[in-house]
């Protein structure tokens, strides 16, 4: 199962912190989760459709749209880091 | 080390810690980030930050930090670093975040120190909220921290 994770203002947009998805067919890349998020839900089409600036982590690691990904693999949605 | 942590933490016992670890070390260098009660992006109203929350992707939080060290490590000579970040709420004036790094020599000390800080405010998964008034909002991200980075390539 994919384990997605939603942090901070994209967490609270998205009232949800986690979910398990199956890979589906239609997905290899993470480009194709997104489109396939935003045609699941409103609340993702809204946020993945806005000009807003969405990272991406997949296992832990800054990733890209182009990104393939595995049956298990823990994808990440965030906005840009504040830290320090 | 690296820690994160929602406890605060004591700045002579981590000097001392890093100290110890530091060998024959001839310069320490020691940084703590605060949380201020005037934040810059809020001053048009003249609000006053109340509190501070801050949220990280545990286990990316971790690897994210070990691989600034790392890079730091590749880049100076450094005997021993400490860094410590801390998570949760927080309210104005109470310490955020702790760099220590050791060296022969200053100057490793101090720019090795700068540079964690650097990449730590842009490369570490850690999202700041900020309560003022009533009201709550994410910190966004400066151009300002973006562009710190790249002096360091």
């Amino acid at each position: 199962m994919l384990n997605i994770h939603y942090f901070a203002s994209i967490r609270e947009a998205l009232n949800k912190q986690e979910e398990h998805l199956e890979l589906p067919e239609t997905v290899s890349s993470v480009g194709d989760l997104i489109d396939y998020l935003i045609t699941a839900t409103p609340e993702a089409a809204s946020i993945f459709n806005s000009d807003r600036s969405i990272l991406i982590a997949v296992n832990q690691i800054v990733a890209s749209r182009a990104n393939i990904l595995q049956p298990d693999d823990e994808v990440a949605f965030f906005p840009p880091m504040t830290g320090g | 080390m690296i820690s994160v942590q929602e406890q605060d933490f004591d700045l002579g016992a981590e000097y001392s810690l890093l100290r110890e670890s530091a060998g024959d070390a001839g310069a320490i260098t020691i940084f703590t980030g605060l949380v201020r009660e005037i934040y810059d992006q809020s001053q048009t109203d003249d609000s006053k930050v109340n509190f501070l929350y801050l949220e990280h992707y545990p286990g990316m939080t971790e690897k994210s930090l070990q691989s600034i060290v790392d890079q730091a490590n590749t880049k100076w000579s450094l005997l021993a670093t400490r860094l410590v970040h801390r998570v949760g709420h927080l309210s104005p004036r109470d310490q955020i975040v702790f760099v220590g790094t050791a060296s022969a020599h200053r100057q490793d000390a101090f720019d090795a120190a700068q540079f964690i800080m650097d990449y730590l405010k842009n490369k570490a998964p850690f999202w700041k909220k900020q309560g003022a008034n009533e009201s709550a909002v994410w910190i966004e991200s400066r151009d300002s921290d973006e562009a710190a980075l790249l002096k360091w390539d």
